[in-house]
Protein backbone atom coordinates (compact mmCIF):
# COMPACT_ATOMS: atom_id res chain seq x y z
CA UNK A 1 0.00 0.00 0.00
CA UNK A 2 0.98 3.57 -0.53
CA UNK A 3 0.20 6.74 1.08
CA UNK A 4 -1.16 9.64 -0.95
CA UNK A 5 -2.36 13.01 -0.12
CA UNK A 6 -3.80 14.96 -2.53
CA UNK A 7 -6.82 18.12 -2.84
CA UNK A 8 -10.21 16.64 -4.50
CA UNK A 9 -12.01 19.54 -5.53
CA UNK A 10 -10.42 21.82 -3.00
CA UNK A 11 -11.06 19.62 0.39
CA UNK A 12 -7.47 17.41 1.36
CA UNK A 13 -7.53 14.09 1.30
CA UNK A 14 -5.11 11.54 2.47
CA UNK A 15 -5.27 7.76 1.76
CA UNK A 16 -3.71 4.63 1.54
CA UNK A 17 -4.23 3.35 -1.93
CA UNK A 18 -3.04 -0.23 -3.68
CA UNK A 19 -0.20 1.41 -6.29
CA UNK A 20 -2.43 -0.03 -9.01
CA UNK A 21 -4.99 1.79 -8.45
CA UNK A 22 -6.00 4.43 -11.00
CA UNK A 23 -7.04 7.75 -10.02
CA UNK A 24 -10.73 7.36 -11.54
CA UNK A 25 -11.33 4.33 -9.50
CA UNK A 26 -9.97 6.18 -6.33
CA UNK A 27 -12.04 9.04 -7.30
CA UNK A 28 -15.41 6.94 -8.03
CA UNK A 29 -14.34 3.74 -5.24
CA UNK A 30 -12.72 5.81 -2.47
CA UNK A 31 -14.09 9.08 -2.66
CA UNK A 32 -17.75 8.16 -4.25
CA UNK A 33 -17.21 10.69 -6.80
CA UNK A 34 -18.94 8.96 -9.78
CA UNK A 35 -19.22 11.55 -12.46
CA UNK A 36 -15.86 10.56 -13.37
CA UNK A 37 -16.35 8.08 -16.09
CA UNK A 38 -14.83 4.75 -17.33
CA UNK A 39 -14.97 3.79 -20.76
CA UNK A 40 -11.54 2.29 -22.53
CA UNK A 41 -9.18 2.45 -19.52
CA UNK A 42 -6.37 3.07 -22.01
CA UNK A 43 -6.31 6.94 -22.54
CA UNK A 44 -8.62 7.08 -26.10
CA UNK A 45 -12.13 7.68 -25.37
CA UNK A 46 -12.00 10.42 -22.80
CA UNK A 47 -14.91 9.49 -20.49
CA UNK A 48 -11.94 9.61 -17.06
CA UNK A 49 -10.94 13.23 -18.24
CA UNK A 50 -10.77 15.25 -15.70
CA UNK A 51 -8.45 18.67 -14.55
CA UNK A 52 -5.13 17.50 -12.40
CA UNK A 53 -3.47 20.74 -11.29
CA UNK A 54 -5.20 22.88 -13.83
CA UNK A 55 -4.98 20.60 -16.98
CA UNK A 56 -7.32 18.32 -18.50
CA UNK A 57 -5.64 14.90 -18.42
CA UNK A 58 -6.85 11.42 -18.20
CA UNK A 59 -7.76 9.57 -14.72
CA UNK A 60 -7.48 6.35 -15.94
CA UNK A 61 -3.70 5.81 -16.77
CA UNK A 62 -2.89 8.54 -13.93
CA UNK A 63 -1.99 5.94 -10.60
CA UNK A 64 -3.66 7.53 -7.09
CA UNK A 65 -0.17 6.98 -5.66
CA UNK A 66 1.27 9.07 -8.32
CA UNK A 67 -0.65 11.85 -7.45
CA UNK A 68 0.82 12.90 -4.24
CA UNK A 69 0.39 16.59 -3.50
CA UNK A 70 -1.86 17.19 -7.31
CA UNK A 71 -5.30 19.05 -7.12
CA UNK A 72 -7.65 17.18 -8.93
CA UNK A 73 -10.90 18.82 -10.01
CA UNK A 74 -13.97 16.41 -10.91
CA UNK A 75 -16.86 17.67 -12.85
CA UNK A 76 -18.43 17.32 -9.05
CA UNK A 77 -15.76 20.20 -8.73
CA UNK A 78 -16.94 22.74 -11.09
CA UNK A 79 -20.69 23.04 -9.61
CA UNK A 80 -19.92 26.73 -8.79
CA UNK A 81 -17.79 27.64 -11.69
CA UNK A 82 -19.76 30.20 -13.86
CA UNK A 83 -18.25 28.79 -17.44
CA UNK A 84 -19.31 25.27 -16.53
CA UNK A 85 -22.75 26.42 -15.92
CA UNK A 86 -22.64 28.07 -18.95
CA UNK A 87 -21.83 25.28 -20.88
CA UNK A 88 -24.12 22.69 -19.24
CA UNK A 89 -26.94 24.99 -20.04
CA UNK A 90 -25.88 25.11 -23.69
CA UNK A 91 -25.59 21.51 -23.75
CA UNK A 92 -28.71 20.77 -22.53
CA UNK A 93 -29.98 23.68 -25.35
CA UNK A 94 -28.37 22.14 -28.16
CA UNK A 95 -29.17 18.37 -27.20
CA UNK A 96 -25.43 17.57 -26.79
CA UNK A 97 -25.81 14.60 -24.74
CA UNK A 98 -28.05 11.75 -24.66
CA UNK A 99 -26.88 8.77 -22.35
CA UNK A 100 -24.66 11.30 -20.62
CA UNK A 101 -22.11 8.82 -20.64
CA UNK A 102 -18.82 10.99 -22.04
CA UNK A 103 -20.78 13.75 -20.93
CA UNK A 104 -18.32 14.69 -17.64
CA UNK A 105 -15.12 14.44 -19.53
CA UNK A 106 -16.71 16.76 -23.03
CA UNK A 107 -17.32 19.25 -19.97
CA UNK A 108 -13.99 19.25 -18.73
CA UNK A 109 -12.20 19.22 -21.97
CA UNK A 110 -14.92 21.98 -23.66
CA UNK A 111 -14.38 24.29 -20.78
CA UNK A 112 -10.33 24.13 -21.12
CA UNK A 113 -10.93 24.72 -25.24
CA UNK A 114 -13.34 27.59 -24.19
CA UNK A 115 -10.75 28.83 -21.98
CA UNK A 116 -7.29 28.59 -23.90
CA UNK A 117 -8.77 28.77 -27.24
CA UNK A 118 -11.72 31.56 -27.11
CA UNK A 119 -10.99 32.11 -31.37
CA UNK A 120 -11.30 27.97 -31.43
CA UNK A 121 -13.82 28.03 -35.02
CA UNK A 122 -15.81 24.55 -35.82
CA UNK A 123 -13.17 22.71 -37.10
CA UNK A 124 -10.82 23.23 -34.16
CA UNK A 125 -13.21 22.87 -31.89
CA UNK A 126 -13.77 19.40 -33.55
CA UNK A 127 -9.88 18.85 -33.56
CA UNK A 128 -9.87 19.76 -29.63
CA UNK A 129 -12.10 17.35 -28.96
CA UNK A 130 -11.10 13.85 -31.27
CA UNK A 131 -10.11 13.07 -27.88
CA UNK A 132 -13.65 12.38 -26.35
CA UNK A 133 -15.93 10.17 -28.08
CA UNK A 134 -19.26 9.75 -27.86
CA UNK A 135 -21.65 7.26 -29.25
CA UNK A 136 -24.81 8.79 -29.53
CA UNK A 137 -24.71 12.32 -30.54
CA UNK A 138 -22.62 12.30 -33.41
CA UNK A 139 -21.02 15.15 -31.79
CA UNK A 140 -23.00 18.09 -34.04
CA UNK A 141 -25.03 19.36 -30.32
CA UNK A 142 -21.39 18.75 -28.40
CA UNK A 143 -19.99 21.95 -31.35
CA UNK A 144 -22.15 23.72 -31.44
CA UNK A 145 -22.92 24.37 -27.65
CA UNK A 146 -18.95 24.79 -27.02
CA UNK A 147 -19.23 27.33 -29.87
CA UNK A 148 -22.27 29.38 -28.53
CA UNK A 149 -19.87 30.01 -25.25
CA UNK A 150 -17.57 30.56 -27.29
CA UNK A 151 -19.47 33.31 -29.50
CA UNK A 152 -21.22 34.49 -26.24
CA UNK A 153 -17.58 34.90 -24.34
CA UNK A 154 -16.54 36.24 -27.05
CA UNK A 155 -19.33 39.14 -28.11
CA UNK A 156 -19.05 40.40 -24.33
CA UNK B 1 -9.04 -3.30 -17.27
CA UNK B 2 -7.26 -2.84 -14.17
CA UNK B 3 -3.30 -2.83 -13.95
CA UNK B 4 -1.67 -6.10 -12.22
CA UNK B 5 -0.04 -5.22 -8.92
CA UNK B 6 3.56 -3.50 -8.23
CA UNK B 7 5.07 -1.37 -5.84
CA UNK B 8 5.87 2.49 -6.25
CA UNK B 9 8.68 4.17 -5.30
CA UNK B 10 9.26 8.43 -6.00
CA UNK B 11 12.70 8.63 -5.98
CA UNK B 12 13.39 12.41 -5.05
CA UNK B 13 16.34 12.88 -7.66
CA UNK B 14 18.02 10.91 -10.68
CA UNK B 15 20.72 9.30 -8.57
CA UNK B 16 18.33 7.48 -6.53
CA UNK B 17 15.90 6.81 -9.51
CA UNK B 18 18.96 5.02 -10.89
CA UNK B 19 19.81 2.81 -7.70
CA UNK B 20 15.66 1.79 -7.94
CA UNK B 21 16.34 0.63 -11.40
CA UNK B 22 19.45 -1.13 -10.72
CA UNK B 23 18.66 -2.61 -7.32
CA UNK B 24 15.73 -4.23 -8.77
CA UNK B 25 17.57 -6.00 -11.98
CA UNK B 26 15.63 -5.46 -14.66
CA UNK B 27 11.88 -5.81 -12.81
CA UNK B 28 11.45 -2.11 -12.42
CA UNK B 29 10.07 0.49 -14.56
CA UNK B 30 10.33 4.54 -14.92
CA UNK B 31 7.12 6.10 -14.85
CA UNK B 32 6.91 10.11 -15.73
CA UNK B 33 3.74 11.18 -17.42
CA UNK B 34 2.47 7.19 -17.99
CA UNK B 35 0.68 8.35 -21.22
CA UNK B 36 2.28 4.96 -22.83
CA UNK B 37 2.81 3.33 -19.63
CA UNK B 38 -0.03 3.79 -17.89
CA UNK B 39 -2.11 2.30 -21.03
CA UNK B 40 0.20 -0.74 -21.23
CA UNK B 41 -0.48 -1.57 -17.13
CA UNK B 42 -4.09 -1.04 -17.51
CA UNK B 43 -3.80 -3.56 -20.41
CA UNK B 44 -1.67 -5.74 -18.71
CA UNK B 45 1.22 -5.63 -21.86
CA UNK B 46 3.44 -4.37 -18.92
CA UNK B 47 3.51 -6.29 -15.96
CA UNK B 48 6.81 -4.67 -13.87
CA UNK B 49 7.05 -5.39 -10.09
CA UNK B 50 8.04 -1.79 -9.13
CA UNK B 51 7.24 1.52 -10.52
CA UNK B 52 9.77 4.14 -10.46
CA UNK B 53 8.28 7.74 -10.35
CA UNK B 54 9.81 10.27 -12.10
CA UNK B 55 7.79 13.12 -13.46
CA UNK B 56 8.59 15.59 -10.61
CA UNK B 57 12.06 15.46 -10.57
CA UNK B 58 12.78 19.17 -11.23
CA UNK B 59 16.01 18.08 -12.96
CA UNK B 60 14.15 16.67 -15.40
CA UNK B 61 11.58 19.45 -15.97
CA UNK B 62 14.46 21.97 -16.88
CA UNK B 63 15.63 23.71 -19.60
CA UNK B 64 18.68 25.57 -20.99
CA UNK B 65 19.20 27.13 -23.92
CA UNK B 66 23.12 27.85 -24.52
CA UNK B 67 24.17 29.59 -27.95
CA UNK B 68 23.49 26.88 -30.34
CA UNK B 69 21.09 24.35 -29.05
CA UNK B 70 18.18 24.14 -26.81
CA UNK B 71 18.68 20.96 -23.95
CA UNK B 72 15.23 20.04 -23.05
CA UNK B 73 14.99 17.94 -19.70
CA UNK B 74 13.18 14.39 -20.31
CA UNK B 75 10.42 15.24 -18.35
CA UNK B 76 9.47 18.41 -20.11
CA UNK B 77 5.72 17.81 -21.43
CA UNK B 78 4.13 17.96 -25.06
CA UNK B 79 2.04 20.75 -23.97
CA UNK B 80 5.02 22.67 -22.55
CA UNK B 81 6.12 22.47 -25.99
CA UNK B 82 2.81 22.92 -27.65
CA UNK B 83 2.29 26.03 -25.97
CA UNK B 84 5.79 27.84 -26.65
CA UNK B 85 6.67 27.65 -22.57
CA UNK B 86 10.19 26.41 -23.70
CA UNK B 87 12.56 28.03 -25.99
CA UNK B 88 12.50 26.28 -30.02
CA UNK B 89 15.54 26.16 -31.53
CA UNK B 90 14.04 24.63 -34.65
CA UNK B 91 12.00 28.09 -36.01
CA UNK B 92 8.47 26.51 -34.71
CA UNK B 93 9.20 23.04 -36.06
CA UNK B 94 9.26 21.26 -32.25
CA UNK B 95 5.56 23.33 -31.25
CA UNK B 96 3.99 22.10 -34.78
CA UNK B 97 5.15 18.40 -33.96
CA UNK B 98 3.98 18.88 -30.44
CA UNK B 99 0.57 20.16 -31.13
CA UNK B 100 -0.43 17.41 -33.21
CA UNK B 101 0.55 14.51 -30.11
CA UNK B 102 -2.78 12.39 -29.59
CA UNK B 103 -4.96 14.85 -27.60
CA UNK B 104 -4.95 17.46 -25.09
CA UNK B 105 -5.47 15.37 -22.27
CA UNK B 106 -2.26 13.39 -23.19
CA UNK B 107 -0.59 16.22 -24.06
CA UNK B 108 -0.44 18.01 -20.32
CA UNK B 109 1.21 14.53 -18.89
CA UNK B 110 3.28 12.95 -21.93
CA UNK B 111 7.09 13.55 -21.92
CA UNK B 112 9.17 14.29 -24.41
CA UNK B 113 11.44 11.52 -22.89
CA UNK B 114 8.89 9.45 -22.26
CA UNK B 115 7.72 9.16 -26.09
CA UNK B 116 11.34 8.45 -26.56
CA UNK B 117 12.35 5.58 -23.88
CA UNK B 118 8.70 3.99 -25.00
CA UNK B 119 10.14 3.60 -28.41
CA UNK B 120 6.65 3.18 -30.53
CA UNK B 121 7.76 3.71 -34.59
CA UNK B 122 4.20 5.50 -34.74
CA UNK B 123 4.87 8.23 -32.22
CA UNK B 124 6.21 11.52 -33.29
CA UNK B 125 9.21 12.65 -31.25
CA UNK B 126 11.42 9.36 -32.46
CA UNK B 127 10.78 11.02 -36.07
CA UNK B 128 10.96 14.60 -35.37
CA UNK B 129 14.50 14.46 -32.94
CA UNK B 130 16.11 11.91 -35.88
CA UNK B 131 14.96 14.99 -38.11
CA UNK B 132 16.04 17.83 -35.58
CA UNK B 133 19.87 16.15 -35.41
CA UNK B 134 18.84 15.41 -31.54
CA UNK B 135 21.26 14.14 -28.85
CA UNK B 136 20.34 12.12 -26.21
CA UNK B 137 21.68 11.84 -22.57
CA UNK B 138 21.15 8.82 -20.43
CA UNK B 139 21.74 8.24 -17.02
CA UNK B 140 22.93 5.08 -15.19
CA UNK B 141 25.43 3.05 -12.82
CA UNK B 142 27.91 3.85 -15.01
CA UNK B 143 27.20 7.28 -15.01
CA UNK B 144 26.05 9.48 -17.83
CA UNK B 145 26.48 9.10 -22.14
CA UNK B 146 25.65 10.55 -25.56
CA UNK B 147 22.95 8.84 -27.86
CA UNK B 148 22.67 10.26 -31.02
CA UNK B 149 19.18 10.27 -31.87
CA UNK B 150 19.57 8.20 -35.11
CA UNK B 151 21.08 5.91 -32.74
CA UNK B 152 18.12 5.71 -30.06
CA UNK B 153 15.43 3.58 -31.54
CA UNK B 154 16.90 -0.34 -31.86
CA UNK B 155 13.91 -1.54 -32.74
CA UNK B 156 10.00 -1.67 -31.83
CA UNK B 157 9.59 -1.02 -28.00
CA UNK B 158 13.64 -0.87 -27.65
CA UNK B 159 15.24 2.54 -26.68
CA UNK B 160 18.86 2.62 -26.70
CA UNK B 161 18.48 3.26 -22.76
CA UNK B 162 19.39 0.14 -20.92
CA UNK B 163 16.97 -1.49 -17.98
CA UNK B 164 18.86 0.54 -15.15
CA UNK B 165 19.15 3.77 -16.88
CA UNK B 166 16.89 6.91 -17.22
CA UNK B 167 17.18 9.28 -20.37
CA UNK B 168 18.01 12.72 -18.55
CA UNK B 169 18.28 15.57 -21.75
CA UNK B 170 17.49 15.67 -25.06
CA UNK B 171 19.74 18.30 -26.99
CA UNK B 172 18.92 19.90 -30.01
CA UNK B 173 20.31 22.00 -31.96
CA UNK B 174 19.85 25.50 -33.12
CA UNK B 175 19.16 25.86 -37.11
CA UNK B 176 19.12 29.20 -38.74
CA UNK B 177 16.09 31.13 -40.47
CA UNK B 178 17.04 29.57 -43.89
CA UNK B 179 16.16 25.89 -42.31
CA UNK B 180 13.07 24.66 -43.69
CA UNK B 181 11.54 22.30 -41.84
CA UNK B 182 8.75 20.01 -43.34
CA UNK B 183 6.44 16.96 -41.09
CA UNK B 184 3.29 15.09 -42.82
CA UNK B 185 1.68 12.20 -40.59
CA UNK B 186 -1.30 10.38 -42.08
CA UNK B 187 -4.18 9.23 -39.51
CA UNK B 188 -7.45 8.08 -40.40
CA UNK B 189 -8.85 9.78 -37.32
CA UNK B 190 -7.29 13.08 -35.31
CA UNK B 191 -5.21 11.97 -32.34
CA UNK B 192 -4.24 8.26 -33.18
CA UNK B 193 -1.21 6.79 -33.91
CA UNK B 194 0.12 7.55 -37.03
CA UNK B 195 -0.29 4.97 -40.56
CA UNK B 196 2.96 7.15 -42.09
CA UNK B 197 5.11 10.09 -41.20
CA UNK B 198 7.47 11.84 -43.30
CA UNK B 199 9.89 14.62 -41.67
CA UNK B 200 12.03 16.33 -44.20
CA UNK B 201 14.80 19.25 -43.47
CA UNK B 202 16.53 21.61 -45.83
CA UNK B 203 19.26 23.53 -43.79
CA UNK B 204 21.14 25.20 -46.48
CA UNK B 205 23.50 26.93 -43.66
CA UNK B 206 24.56 23.52 -42.38
CA UNK B 207 24.49 21.53 -45.60
CA UNK B 208 22.01 19.27 -44.56
CA UNK B 209 19.07 17.59 -46.15
CA UNK B 210 17.22 15.09 -44.59
CA UNK B 211 14.19 13.04 -45.36
CA UNK B 212 12.87 10.99 -42.34
CA UNK B 213 9.94 8.24 -42.62
CA UNK B 214 8.48 6.95 -39.60
CA UNK B 215 5.68 4.34 -38.55
CA UNK B 216 7.61 2.02 -39.89
CA UNK B 217 8.02 -1.57 -38.79
CA UNK B 218 11.28 -0.68 -36.33
CA UNK B 219 13.49 2.71 -36.43
CA UNK B 220 12.54 5.30 -38.98
CA UNK B 221 14.16 5.16 -42.48
CA UNK B 222 17.08 8.03 -42.67
CA UNK B 223 17.34 9.62 -46.17
CA UNK B 224 20.21 12.21 -46.37
CA UNK B 225 21.42 14.22 -49.19
CA UNK B 226 20.95 13.13 -52.75
CA UNK B 227 19.31 9.86 -51.37
CA UNK B 228 16.88 12.48 -49.54
CA UNK B 229 15.80 13.90 -52.96
CA UNK B 230 15.90 10.97 -54.97
CA UNK B 231 12.29 8.99 -55.20
CA UNK B 232 11.62 6.73 -52.73
CA UNK B 233 12.43 2.96 -53.21
CA UNK B 234 9.22 1.36 -52.23
CA UNK B 235 10.76 -1.90 -51.52
CA UNK B 236 12.70 -0.34 -48.39
CA UNK B 237 9.21 -0.56 -46.71
CA UNK B 238 8.09 -3.96 -45.67
CA UNK B 239 4.53 -2.88 -45.42
CA UNK B 240 2.17 -2.34 -49.00
CA UNK B 241 -0.08 -0.03 -47.87
CA UNK B 242 2.75 2.39 -46.01
CA UNK B 243 5.29 1.77 -49.47
CA UNK B 244 2.41 3.87 -51.57
CA UNK B 245 1.49 6.48 -48.84
CA UNK B 246 5.01 7.32 -47.92
CA UNK B 247 6.34 8.66 -50.83
CA UNK B 248 3.04 11.14 -50.76
CA UNK B 249 3.63 12.37 -47.78
CA UNK B 250 7.70 12.81 -48.29
CA UNK B 251 6.48 15.10 -51.55
CA UNK B 252 4.21 17.15 -49.39
CA UNK B 253 6.70 17.47 -46.32
CA UNK B 254 8.97 18.65 -48.98
CA UNK B 255 6.92 21.05 -50.85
Amino acid sequence: MAKVAMSVNGAQVSAEVEPRTHLADFLREDLRLTATHLGCEHGVCGACTVEIDGAPARSCIAFAAACEGSAVRTLEGFADDPVMARLRAAFAAEHALQCGYCTPGMLIAARDIVLRLPDADDSRVRVELSGNLCRCTGYVGIVRAIRRVLDARAGE
Amino acid sequence: MKAAAFDYAAPKDVAEAVRLLADAHGTAKAIAGGQSLGPMLNLRLAQPALLVDIRRLDELRAVEETADAVVYGACVTHAEIEDGKRPDPTGGFLRRVAAGIAYRAIRNRGTLGGSLCHADPAADWMTAMILAGATMTVRGPAGARDVAARDWMLGTFAPAAGEDEILVRVRVPKRGPRAKFGYRKLCRKTGEFAQAIAGWLDDPERGETRLVLGAVDGPPIVLEGEAARAPLDPSRVGDAYKARVLPVLARRAAA
